[in-house]
């Protein structure tokens, strides 16, 4: 049964893809920003936590929290240097300055580590798994306990605390969430710090499996963004599923069809969604934004 | 000319309009006046097909125009002026006009980029035709400035001309004394009077009592959504409920 | 007034016959040189600047997808001519043709899409594109790149070396050039301005937004195809590497920093981004950072470009002139 490794290998990436895809959709829902640099977390969550252990000999754990730590850093210069000084930004210009962003990031990461590729280790060994007749690395066990901690952990903290609660008034309606006290600012902050510590989170966990370089960034957060399109840009379960629904597709595509094309994919899925159904998959009605 | 037959609007769960019935008749001034929130910019924007109805129909003449886009409607006569003034900004007062004259030249990207010889003759004529509807609003002393740097009762006057430069049936105007002083209203007032005297009929959605009871033909008066009467001025001044209405809102 | 528009239409002439001059002449202090080879993709670059800006800078529609066109182009043209031994002409109209056809197909769904989704569905077009280009090894010759296209010749006259083709390629960039000046000037280019600032504005005016976005989107293919069938026939090998996603940001920032909704700023931008890696070759892998910084940079702090911003500076410190942008 080849079907059933293609499932569990897509599963794998899907739930890296459903990360990427809520911490595409945080920063969406408190700014309306769509964020290009996203996929840029993601790759410095991997290449932060190689570096960490082969140049500050950290051991995997402490590598991990300085990586994500580090990556969180980025995404408060970031919202302090490029976004906040424009109030009354144009979608245009916001677009503009998140590909700047994106690729000077990039461009540093390069210049600062090299264009090779490196592989993190596995979390807890690469023995093999047997599940009927397919395998499961270790590593996808730790992928898929991560998503659901993350599901679980960004459910209890936008529905059941106050800085959570207050988060969403912002998305709802910045105004009225000002208004009663709220302050926006510190919530579009907050959203860069979520969103750029889950974003690394991702790109860490997959790192062992894919390898990771400077470059990996645009494929991941694109695809990312894939899965929050299809979910309809929702922070919550309508993205998981578009990251999973993509990921299997994928692997089913690249392991029966043609693995060059296994990219084009998720961007045929996107084009397709953003055409038909651009409130997403699961959402129903009609999204008006005047 | 303009008429409205059941129509109703709802966003999501809110009702914002329904069961709004009237005429706008050719050659008059009509005022639709409310209290905030009663659904009249909605209505406006139904009419011109910003928004679709969510029931009822939108007739101009004998033609039922529910399903046509803003684009068409303008084409066959139906224009409006907006609430914040929508000029476009980064373009000269001038320009602003020429592209109200668009619906009334039809040179197309070939011509454009060839520079055909007819395209220099008709650019021609829209410009002094922009220019004259500039005259027309009394502003073509601004004819150069960027629309976007035009203080807000020149941007209201320079709408009106843009509006004008479709040579419109009906022109649907969403609050135009709104942020205009008194004198600046005044001569609204004259201003509007003149359109109509062109043949063009008016409608205009208005919070300034004064300025609707000195120019109006006909009142609508809508209240959360629903239409609450229809008369002369005379008739709404005397209406019991118009009255009760408004004075269960504070004036602003 | 109407005199005083005659009087800046005249101008409008004679900045063009100036530029026409300049660009004739450039070449003539490196004869054979080096720098004469950077100019001609200057030239390629500006027809692809200029492409991006009636679309971004006047129509105000983002594409991230504009390499997509300028591959679609050169790789038209390289397959035509190698693989089909086709007329470089024939094939270089027919592929201008089919690239504005699939571009004014695309077009309608794409240009529903506002902002940031317009950005990503454009995004997705490149991708896709540059996965084909890649992937149909045998057509393209895969990431091995295709090689062999023959130069463009008239009669017995062959553009075979840099003079030539620099001549060449201006050529087609000033003619684009000019009908793009043309057209920002015009009716449509007053449509297309009006949708940028109000599109809702501009409908009620009667101006059809959906319509002319497609157009303006397919011109802008049109003149990028173009740019890719020269560029094949000038450089006679050709990679995907060279319209991936990376070379539509370059032409993003090359538009950002001449100046959004400026013809000239196009070229000002292609020519300032085509020669700083060749300033900047000792840093090599600087560039993407340079790129980065300036994107944000310039949005933040002279959303103008250059070509507008340099005159304002200059009006700063000599306040008394003003000048007519």
């Amino acid at each position: 049964m080849e079907l059933l490794q293609f499932v569990i290998s897509g599963l794998a990436t899907g739930s890296i893809y459903a990360l990427i895809g809520l911490s595409f959709a945080i920063i969406f829902n408190s700014t309306g920003i769509i964020n290009f640099a996203q996929g840029e977390f993601v790759m410095l969550g991997g290449v932060l936590t190689i570096c960490a252990i082969t140049l500050l000999k950290l051991p995997l754990l402490a590598a991990i929290l300085a990586a994500v730590a580090g990556t969180t850093l980025v995404g408060i210069i970031f919202e302090r240097f490029a976004i906040r000084p424009l109030k009354n930004a144009t979608p245009l210009s916001l677009i503009i300055i998140t590909i700047g962003a994106s690729i000077l990031i990039r461009g540093v990461v390069m210049l600062l580590f090299g264009k090779d590729t490196q592989a993190l280790p596995a979390f807890s060994g690469t023995t093999p798994i047997e599940v009927g007749s397919a395998t499961l690395l270790p590593q996808h066990l730790w992928i898929f306990g991560v998503t659901i901690l993350v599901i679980i952990g960004s459910r209890l903290f936008f529905h059941h605390t106050i800085t959570g609660k207050a988060m969403r008034a912002c998305s709802f309606n910045r105004r009225a969430a000002s208004l009663v006290g709220i302050s926006v600012w510190r919530m579009v902050l907050l959203s860069f710090v979520i969103s750029s510590a889950l974003g690394s989170l991702a790109g860490v966990i997959i790192a062992p499996l894919t390898m990771t370089a400077y470059d990996v960034g645009v494929m991941l957060g694109l695809k990312g963004f894939c899965a929050a399109i299809m979910g309809g840009m929702g922070s919550g379960l309508g993205t998981v599923l578009g990251g999973l629904i993509l990921g299997i597709l994928e692997s089913l595509g690249a392991g029966l069809l043609s693995s060059g094309y296994k990219d084009a994919i998720a961007f045929f899925i996107l084009l397709l969604i953003l055409f038909v159904r651009p409130q997403g998959l699961f959402k129903k009605g009609e999204t008006e934004r005047v | 000319m303009l008429r409205l037959e059941g129509i109703g609007k709802r966003f999501g769960g809110l009702t914002a309009l329904s069961g709004i019935t009237f005429s706008v008749i050719e050659g008059s001034i009509t005022g639709i006046i409310g209290p905030n929130g009663a659904g009249k910019t909605t209505l406006f924007n139904v009419a011109t097909g910003i928004y679709p109805p969510s029931e009822g129909a939108v007739l101009l003449g004998e033609k039922n125009i529910s399903a046509l886009p803003p684009e068409r409607r303008a084409r066959i006569g139906l224009v409006r002026t907006f609430q914040n003034i929508e000029l476009f900004g980064k373009m000269t007062v001038l320009e602003n006009v020429m592209v109200g004259l668009h619906t009334q030249s039809k040179c197309g990207f070939l011509a454009c980029s060839l520079r055909m010889p007819w395209q220099m003759s008709e650019e021609r004529r829209i410009r002094e035709k922009a220019l004259e509807w500039l005259d027309f609003v009394g502003i073509p002393d601004l004819a150069d400035v960027e629309a976007g740097a035009l203080p807000f009762g020149k941007g209201r006057l320079l709408e009106i001309a843009r509006a004008m430069a479709l040579e419109p049936k009906i022109l649907l105007m969403d609050e135009p004394a709104a942020g205009l002083n008194s004198r600046e209203t005044a001569e609204l007032a004259e201003l509007i009077k003149k359109i109509r005297d062109l043949g063009v009929t008016v409608a205009l959605v208005e919070h300034d009592m004064d300025l609707v009871m000195d120019i109006c033909d006909q009142i609508v008066v809508l209240n959360l959504g629903t239409m609450l009467a229809q008369g002369t001025p005379r008739e709404i001044q005397e209406n019991p409920e118009v009255i009760a209405a408004y004075l269960g809102e504070s004036e602003d | 007034m109407a005199k005083k528009k005659k009087v800046a239409l005249k101008s409008d002439k004679i900045k063009f016959l100036v530029f026409c001059l300049v660009v004739l002449l450039a070449p003539l202090p490196f004869a054979k040189g080096y720098l004469s080879n950077v100019l001609i993709f200057v030239g390629v670059n500006s027809m692809l600047a200029l492409g991006l800006n009636l679309l971004l800078g006047y129509a105000g529609q983002i594409s991230l997808g504009q390499a997509a066109f300028f591959g679609l182009g050169a790789y038209g043209s390289g397959v035509l001519t190698t693989q089909f031994t086709m007329n470089p002409w024939l094939a270089m109209v027919l592929v201008a043709v089919s690239v504005a056809l699939f571009a004014f197909l695309i077009g309608f769904p794409v240009l529903k899409l506002k902002g940031h989704y317009l950005a990503m569905a454009t995004l997705g077009v490149g991708i896709i594109a540059n996965i084909a280009f890649n992937e149909t090894v045998d057509l393209t010759g895969g990431p091995s790149g295709l090689s062999g296209i023959p130069n463009l010749s008239i009669g017995g006259f062959t553009f075979d070396n840099d003079l030539k083709n620099y001549y060449l390629v201006w050529g087609f960039a000033l003619v684009a050039i000019l009908l793009s000046l043309n057209l920002v000037n015009s009716r449509v280019g007053r449509g297309l301005r009006a949708i940028h600032d109000s599109e809702v504005a501009a409908r009620v005016m009667g101006v059809n937004a959906r319509i002319m976005k497609v157009q303006v989107f397919t011109f802008s293919a049109l003149i990028s195809a173009l740019a890719g069938s020269l560029y094949a026939h000038v450089v006679t090998f050709i990679s995907p590497t060279s319209f991936s996603f990376a070379v539509s940001v370059e032409l993003l920032t090359m538009v950002v920093i001449g100046g959004l909704g400026s013809v000239y700023g196009s070229i000002l931008g292609a020519l300032l981004l085509t020669l700083l890696p060749e300033l900047l070759r000792a840093f090599q892998d600087f560039d993407i950072i340079v790129y980065g910084l300036l994107l944000i940079s310039m949005t933040i702090y002279l959303p103008g470009g250059l070509v507008r911003g340099i005159p304002e500076l200059f009006r700063r410190l000599v306040p008394a002139r003003r000048g007519n942008a």
